[in-house]
C-alpha cells in the first residue's frame, strides 16, 4: 500500500521455520510445509465438513463446466408467478434514495451493479436502479460491444478506479472500486452476489424468465430481498470467512460440542439433509446426510439470510432456499428457528420436501428435548457469553491479530480485533490488508507460499501450505525473524486449543 | 399441509394452560395473505404474543400458534404468516389450501394493497370449497386513518358483496386485534367446527411414531438428493 513497503519472500524451505520435533501420533505438533493435508490443526478427524481445499479457486474459476448434480429436488415452479401479474406494484420506496449525480454517490469506495443481458437494471448498491438505468445501459453496451468481437470484457482500469465485469448469463455483474483490490478479489465478491440472487430464485427460474421475456424487470421478484444483497456486500468488507472461503466456530469444549452434535444427529428425518446450529455468525455444529457436503458459499448464504432477518425471531420460519453450489436448479426448504426467544442460538434444518414443515418442527423439538436434559446445554449457553477470544491469550506480545484456516475442514479461527483496530474504518483497513496478502498467495500465475511486508502501521506475514493458510498482523516495530518465530509459536497454541476452536469430529446422519 | 400431515408437536410458542381441562382442543389452520408491508407479521405477533415490534420482511413463511378458549371448546390456531412477495407466490397455495380461516390483509393507507387483496381473493376463490373456509377482510393500520386511501364503506361493501367478514385493525395500537381473533374463533367454530370432519382434534403426543427405531433406512433416501 505505501511505496516503502518492503516485501520479501521468506524461504520456509530452508528449514528456518520447520521444527525439529516429529509427528505426535499422526498429527503434527507444529505443522511443517510438508505436512500432509488433513493433519493440520483444526483438521476434522473423520472427513471434511465442507468441500475440499481449492475452495477459493473453485469460486473464481469459470466453474460453469461443473456437472450439475442430478438432485431430485423439485424444480422451481416458474409459472407460478403469472397468476398474480395483474398488478405491477412498485417496490416499496427504498431508503437508498441518493442523488446519483452527486459527488457523494461517486465517491463510494465500491459500487456493485447487477443488470440483465438486455441492460435492464436489477440491483445497485447505492442509489436507485431507476436513476441508473442509462448508466447500466452503457455498461451493457460495453459488454456487448466486446462480445461481438468474440471477446470478453474483464476489467477496465482508469483514473484510480477499477471496473470489473462478470458475465453469468442471464445476469451481468459490474463492480466499480476505488480500493486497491485485485481483479480476482473483486470477481470473487461479484460471484457471491450472483449466488445470492440465484439462491433466492434458482438459476432454472432465472433462465426461464429471461428466455420468455428478455426485457423482464427482475426487481419485481427480488422486491423485499434487496437487503440480503446489501448485507452480503457489507459482510464482504468485514467478514474474514468470506475472504478465506471458510467459516468460524463458537469456541466450545469438545465434550460439550460432541453432545450437541450427537443430539442433532439423533433428531433426524428422511428428508433432512443438513442440520446447522449457529450462535450468531458462528457455527456451533453441522450434521449432514452421509455423502452430502455443504459448500462454504452456500453456508455463508445461509448465515447471511439468518443474520439479516429478524423475522425468524417470531415463531418458526419455513422458506424455500436454493443452495447454488449444491444445485442451482431446485429449492431446498429451510426450517429456521431460535432455540429460545432471546437466545442467539439458531437452528436451521434443511429439507428436500416443501411439505415437511411439521416433520422439521418435530425434529427441532426432539433435539431441544434431548439437549436440555444434558449438562452440555448449560456449557453451550455459558460459551455464548464469550463467543470470541483475545489475542493476548496466545501470549505473543507483538502479535496483534491473525487469521488461521484449516484447509481440510474449511474452518478458520481468529481473535477479536485489538484496541488499535477498534473503529470500523480501521477494521476494514486491516481486512483490506489481509485481502492483499490473500491475493498474493492466490495469484493466478505466480502464487506465493509466503509473504512478509513492513509498513509504518503494521507488519504482516502470510503463509500457505497444503494444509493451512495463516495471516498474521504484528506491531510495526518487530522484525521478520520475530514474526517467523511468532508464527511457529502461534501454530503450537492453535494445536493446543484446536479441540475448542474447531469441530474435530463432525457427524453425519 | 393441514390434516394429512403427522400430528403436530407441542409448539414451543404454545401458551398452553398447565392445568388440564376437560374440553376438547381443535386445530384451526389460519393463513394471512396480502401485499408485503401491510402488517401481516405484526398482526400475527399481536395474535401470538400481544406485542408489537418492527421486524425485517418475512422470509418465506412464518408459523406460530395461539390458543383461544371458547366456552365449550379450545381452539389451537396454527397461524401461517406468508411473505406476500411475488417470488414466493408459487409456494403460497401450500398455506391457504385446507385453511379454515384466511385473512386478507390490506393497508388502508395504500389503495394498491386493497386491490391486491382482491387479487388474492380471486385466487382463494379458485380453490374455495364453500363452507370450508372463513375469509376475513382486514384493513390494517387503522391508527393512520388520517392518511386513509380506502374508506370503511369501501371495505365493508367489498366484504358484503363477496360474503366476507370485515374488520379494521391496528397492529400498532392493538385496537380490534384480540376482538378480531375472538370473532374468527367463534365464526370458525360455528361454521366449520360443527361439520362432520370439519376440525380435527389436537393431541399433545406427537413423538410416538416418529421415535420408532429402524422404520427407515437413512441410505434409502440418499438418492433423493445425491449427486
Ligand atoms: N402505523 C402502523 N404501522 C404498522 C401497523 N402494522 C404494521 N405496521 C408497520 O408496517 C410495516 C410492515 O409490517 P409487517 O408486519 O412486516 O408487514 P407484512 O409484510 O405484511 O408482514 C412495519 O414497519 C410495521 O411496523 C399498524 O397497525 N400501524
Ligand atoms: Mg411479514
Amino acid at each position: 500500500m505505501d511505496g516503502e513497503a518492503q516485501r520479501a519472500t521468506a524461504s520456509w524451505e530452508n528449514g528456518t521455520l520447520a521444527p525439529v520435533d516429529r509427528l505426535r501420533f499422526e498429527r503434527a505438533d507444529s505443522p511443517t510445509p510438508g505436512l500432509v493435508e488433513g493433519t493440520e490443526p483444526g483438521a476434522g478427524q473423520k472427513s471434511a465438513m465442507f468441500v475440499h481445499a481449492q475452495s477459493f479457486e473453485d469460486l473464481t474459476a469459470e466453474a460453469e463446466g461443473e456437472a450439475q448434480r442430478e438432485a431430485l429436488l423439485e424444480k422451481s415452479e416458474t409459472d407460478g408467478a403469472e397468476e398474480l401479474e395483474v398488478l405491477n406494484i412498485a417496490s416499496e420506496s427504498k431508503s437508498k434514495e441518493e442523488d446519483v449525480s452527486s459527488e457523494a454517490w461517486r465517491s463510494h469506495r465500491k459500487h456493485v451493479f447487477v443488470l440483465s443481458e438486455a441492460g435492464k437494471p436489477i440491483y445497485t448498491r447505492y442509489g436507485t436502479e431507476e436513476a441508473l438505468s442509462s448508466t447500466m445501459g452503457v455498461m451493457m453496451a460495453l459488454v456487448s460491444f466486446v462480445e461481438a468481437e468474440k471477446n470478453i470484457i474483464r476489467s477496465i482500469h482508469a483514473d484510480g478506479c477499477k471496473v470489473v465485469f462478470l458475465t453469468k448469463s442471464p445476469l451481468v455483474l459490474v463492480g466499480v472500486s476505488r480500493t486497491c483490490q485485485s481483479d480476482k478479489e473483486m470477481l470473487r465478491e461479484l460471484q457471491y452476489i450472483y449466488y445470492q440472487i440465484v439462491s433466492l430464485l434458482t438459476l432454472t427460474q432465472l433462465n426461464h424468465i429471461f428466455q420468455h421475456k428478455q426485457n423482464y424487470d427482475l426487481r419485481r421478484l427480488l422486491a423485499g430481498s434487496e437487503y440480503l444483497t446489501d448485507n452480503l456486500l457489507h459482510r464482504l468488507d468485514r467478514d474474514p470467512g468470506l475472504l478465506l472461503s471458510a467459516v468460524t466456530c463458537l469456541p466450545l469444549a469438545s465434550s460439550a460440542r460432541d453432545v450437541v452434535s450427537a443430539s442433532l444427529q439423533a433428531a433426524k428425518a428422511k428428508s433432512l439433509v443438513f442440520s446447522i446450529l449457529l450462535a450468531g455468525d458462528r457455527l456451533v455444529t453441522l450434521v449432514r446426510k452421509k455423502d452430502q457436503f455443504l459448500h462454504h458459499i452456500d453456508l455463508h448464504l445461509v448465515f447471511n439470510l439468518v443474520g439479516s432477518s429478524s423475522s425468524f425471531r417470531e415463531g418458526e420460519g419455513w422458506t424455500p432456499i436454493c443452495l447454488p453450489k449444491f444445485n442451482t436448479a431446485g429449492f431446498f426448504h429451510a426450517h429456521i428457528s431460535y432455540l429460545e426467544p432471546a437466545s442467539s442460538l439458531c437452528l436451521i434444518l434443511v429439507s428436500t420436501d416443501r411439505e415437511d414443515f411439521f416433520n422439521m418442527s418435530n425434529c427441532k423439538q426432539r433435539f431441544l428435548e434431548r439437549l436440555s436434559k444434558r449438562s452440555a446445554y448449560q456449557a453451550l449457553k455459558e460459551a455464548l457469553k464469550c463467543p470470541s477470544y483475545s489475542v493476548a491469550q496466545v501470549g505473543i506480545p507483538e502479535l496483534r491479530h491473525f487469521l488461521y484456516k484449516s484447509k481440510s475442514s474449511g474452518l478458520y479461527t481468529s481473535p477479536e480485533f485489538p484496541v488499535v483496530y477498534q473503529s470500523d474504518e480501521e477494521q476494514e483497513r486491516l481486512m483490506g490488508l489481509y485481502q492483499e496478502l490473500h491475493s498474493h498467495l492466490h495469484h493466478p500465475t505466480r502464487p506465493l507460499r509466503s509473504f512478509y511486508r513492513c509498513s509504518k502501521t503494521e507488519n504482516l506475514l502470510a503463509w500457505v501450505t497444503s494444509g493451512f493458510e495463516l495471516y498474521l498482523c504484528f506491531s510495526p516495530l518487530g522484525t521478520k525473524a520475530l514474526a517467523v518465530a511468532a508464527a511457529n509459536k502461534l501454530m503450537k497454541w492453535i494445536r493446543k486449543e484446536e479441540d475448542r476452536l474447531f469441530i474435530l469430529s463432525p457427524l453425519t446422519y | 399441509m393441514g390434516e394429512t400431515l403427522p400430528r403436530v408437536p407441542k409448539g414451543a410458542k404454545l401458551r398452553s394452560d398447565t392445568w388440564s381441562r376437560p374440553v376438547r382442543t381443535l386445530r384451526v389452520k389460519m393463513v394471512l395473505l396480502g401485499s408485503s408491508g401491510v402488517g401481516k407479521s405484526s398482526l400475527a405477533l399481536r395474535f401470538g404474543k400481544d406485542e408489537f415490534r418492527t421486524a425485517s420482511p418475512t422470509v418465506g413463511c412464518a408459523y406460530l400458534t395461539r390458543v383461544v378458549h371458547l366456552s365449550d371448546v379450545t381452539l389451537r390456531f396454527e397461524i401461517w404468516d406468508t411473505a406476500g412477495q411475488e417470488k414466493y407466490h408459487s409456494v403460497t397455495p401450500l398455506y391457504y389450501r385446507g385453511a379454515h380461516a384466511a385473512l386478507l390483509v390490506y393497508d388502508l393507507c395504500k389503495r394498491e394493497t386493497f386491490i391486491r387483496a382482491q387479487v388474492w381473493l380471486k385466487e382463494l376463490e379458485k380453490h374455495y370449497i364453500p363452507g370450508s373456509t372463513v375469509i376475513w377482510l382486514v384493513g390494517n393500520k387503522g391508527d393512520l386513518a388520517q392518511d386513509r386511501q380506502v374508506s370503511v364503506q369501501e371495505g365493508q361493501a367489498l366484504a358484503n358483496d363477496r360474503g366476507l367478514s370485515f374488520t379494521e385493525t391496528s397492529a400498532l395500537s392493538g385496537d380490534q386485534v384480540s376482538e378480531l381473533l375472538q370473532a374468527i374463533a367463534h365464526r370458525v367454530y360455528e361454521c366449520i367446527g360443527a361439520q362432520q370432519g370439519g376440525l380435527s382434534e389436537w393431541q399433545e403426543t406427537p413423538l410416538v411414531d416418529l421415535h420408532r427405531k429402524g422404520t427407515f433406512n437413512p441410505f434409502a433416501s440418499c438418492c433423493k438428493v445425491g449427486p
